[in-house]
């Protein structure tokens, strides 16, 4: 057996898996209904059309002889079967019974897989757009999936419909993000972050308050939200004040918990330096302890993010002035209006992933020091 | 030398001088360290006395209470027993007027602050303007051979160059007490021996007085005036060696040939080996 004794640079990208193929058993099965009637492959001259791009893409995709511009090619050919049902359903054909053309998008889905791998290996600004790509995939077929077997809207809308959904209710949106988030979240947020933070330093201080909460913390911890989110709303009123009560009571222990365990998290040695120096309580505090305790409070940070935004909403459901998040989202699931519900949906887990995102990018600038982060 | 130390040694002849004051008194101290299970003696019945300008080396096997020893001096470790006193005064007094630096047997460099701002620590802490923190963190640097590595961090040097830089911080602000806690271990020789003549110019030229824990009896004894030989623990002094007599106070490298070297390092070696005798 003779090996090689060297890799050609383009070999690393040139060999591609034969799973998309299976596609070429498209032709062979029923590729769309219309009225009773199947119809195959060379009966729909559109469908045809797009199926041979995707072939020529497949046959030509070393022609470019770079990885990325294999990447492109072959993203053309998955685009345009991709965007074969959706012609398909804009010209009135049932896709239920179309063997053919699920083969055929599975075919392109596994080319995909390709494309992604290709960018992968590629460097620069490329190299984001393959996750971007990945979730744009993923909702292309939830589109093509929920359309083309005809799922009820009840039970899961087509992203096109839930678009349209942000369209024609854009102004309730933005009021409900605006009384949720603008206003619930971040006041709730900064005063149970701020108040573990600053009680954290105080049990620092105090060792016993620091062994009489901690347990109380774990207890915390174990209430549910929608326990405390009636309680509060009796306390504090419909308005804002109960939302963020709720956050509070979410977000007070987290953080006091991980600025606890940061601020004991400087070694003895660094200690002993500062304590060389004369150094007394506060400047040790401020020079030493709170930038070793940097990346836990990060972490407290950043779980307490998500927790507000689900103490808000969940504490919605439970009385608000006819506004905000949770209110939309009770009362709509109510009225059957699942479009607006998972418009919602998208605005909250948008919203909680751009917090966590935000909190994540300024971790790696403060601590970027740290050796979970630190680059040579 | 660096432009940084004034006092030129000349002015300052060792035979003119007056009687040497005491900096550090240590007298029957013993330290017992309450260990989870069991007490660990280490320090038993230590005495000792350093005067000003003293170089003290102690030298013993691990684990004999060195560290312990500095520790103490510097207020970081309280006796069980025993009288300490630094410029007169307690090791807690000497240590909030700021009498010593310390160079940790580990560098204990702060990853956040980059090389020149870990130099610039004990500055800042004291309250000086920043155009002369970084001067004199330019200086110190340059003396430990790291200039141009201002901006790195610690974790972007090797273990060797992060002592240097501990040792640089140390210096920064001109204490004159240095306690030193094997500051030379993880260097290549020829480091070594360039940091070790840099040493000792600075103490001659600056009169500091230093303690100096080390494991190479040589180093011991080219720097030292007195060597300090411990037991294994619980830590007791076995024998504490004059060099000043036999060896002139400025050195250079070459006086490690000569036959005087050789005997007070012979005498060094009898001393740790009579210690490790009831071992085997
Ligand atoms: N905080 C502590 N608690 C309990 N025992 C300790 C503590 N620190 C040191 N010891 C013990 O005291 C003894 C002396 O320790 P020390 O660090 O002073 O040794 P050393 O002479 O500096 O050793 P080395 O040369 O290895 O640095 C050791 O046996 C060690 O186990
Ligand atoms: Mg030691």
């Amino acid at each position: 057996m003779k090996r090689p004794t060297m890799a050609l640079p383009q070999m690393a990208h040139s060999d591609m898996a034969p799973w998309p193929l299976v596609m070429l058993a498209a032709p062979l099965l029923p590729f769309a209904g219309l009225d009773g009637t199947t119809l195959f492959l060379p009966q729909l001259p559109i469908a045809l059309a797009l199926f041979a791009v995707t072939i020529a893409t497949i046959l030509g995709r070393r022609l470019p002889g770079s990885a990325l511009g294999e990447a492109l090619l072959l993203l053309a050919g998955v685009a345009s079967a991709y965007a074969a049902p959706l012609v398909l359903l804009k010209e009135g054909y049932g896709l239920a019974q179309a063997g053919g053309l699920w083969v055929y998008l599975a075919g392109a889905t596994l080319l995909l897989w390709r494309v992604l791998a290709l960018l992968a290996m590629v460097s620069g600004p490329a190299r984001l757009a393959g996750p971007a790509l990945f979730g744009l995939a993923l909702v292309m077929l939830w589109e093509i999936l929920t359309r083309g077997f005809q799922v009820p809207t009840i039970l899961l809308p087509p992203p096109s419909t839930v678009l349209s959904a942000f369209a024609v209710h854009a102004a309730d949106l933005w009021d409900d993000f605006r009384q949720t988030v603008l206003v619930s979240v971040l006041r709730g947020y900064l005063i149970g972050c701020g108040a573990g933070f600053l009680v954290a330093i105080l049990a620092d201080r105090v060792p016993f308050l620091a062994r009489g909460l901690l347990p109380l913390g774990n207890l915390a911890s174990a209430v549910p939200v929608v326990g405390i989110a009636p309680i509060m709303v009796m306390w504090f009123g419909f308005d804002w004040q109960s939302k963020a009560a709720v956050i509070v009571v979410m977000t007070f222990f987290p953080m006091l918990i991980n600025t606890l365990a940061g601020l004991q998290s400087a070694e003895r040695i660094q200690l002993d330096l500062m304590r060389s120096y004369g150094a007394g309580y506060w400047r040790t505090l401020a020079m030493l302890r709170l930038p070793c305790a940097l990346p836990f409070l990060f972490n407290g940070l950043k779980i307490n993010s998500t927790l507000a935004l689900i103490g808000a909403i969940v504490a919605e459901f439970f009385g608000t002035p006819v506004v905000g998040m949770g209110f939309r989202i009770s009362t709509q699931v109510a009225r059957m209006n699942l479009d607006v519900v998972w418009a919602t949906i998208a605005v909250a887990a948008l919203t909680g992933s751009l917090l966590y995102g935000a909190l994540a990018l300024a971790e790696r600038r403060v601590t970027a020091w740290h050796p979970s982060l630190r680059k040579r | 030398m660096p432009a940084a130390q004034p006092a030129p040694l000349t002015l300052v002849p060792p035979a003119a001088e007056p009687a040497p004051r005491t900096i550090v008194d240590i007298r029957n101290l013993t330290l017992t360290y309450q260990a989870a299970d069991h007490p660990v003696y280490a320090l038993s019945d230590v005495s000792l006395s350093i005067a000003k300008g003293d170089f003290i080396s102690l030298i013993g096997p691990s684990g004999c209470g060195k560290t312990t020893l500095m520790r103490v001096v510097a207020d970081l470790e309280q006796p069980t027993s025993g009288e300490v006193t630094v410029n007169g005064m307690t090791p807690e007094q000497a240590r909030l007027k700021r009498a010593y630096g310390y160079v940790f047997q580990a560098p204990a460099l702060y990853p956040w602050r980059t090389v020149e701002r870990n130099v610039t620590l004990p500055l800042e802490i004291m309250g000086l303007p920043k155009a002369e923190r970084q001067q004199r963190a330019r200086e110190q640097l340059e003396l430990v051979g790291l200039s141009g590595f201002e901006r790195k961090f610690p974790w972007q040097l090797s273990g060797g160059m992060q002592q240097r830089v501990s040792i640089a911080r140390a210096l920064a602000f001109n204490p004159d007490l240095l306690l030193m806690d094997e500051p030379f271990g993880a260097l290549d020789e020829i480091t070594r021996d360039h940091l070790n003549l840099q040493l000792t110019r600075l103490w001659l030229g600056t009169r500091k007085t230093c303690i100096f824990v080390t494991h190479s009896i040589a180093e011991a004894v080219f720097l030292s005036t007195r060597i300090v030989v411990m037991s294994p623990r619980p830590g007791r002094i076995l024998d504490v060696i004059d060099c000043d007599g036999d060896l002139p106070r400025e050195r250079t490298l070459d006086i490690r040939e000569s036959p005087e070297f050789q005997r007070i390092a012979h005498r060094v070696r009898e001393g740790l080996m009579e210690g490790h005798s009831y071992d085997d």
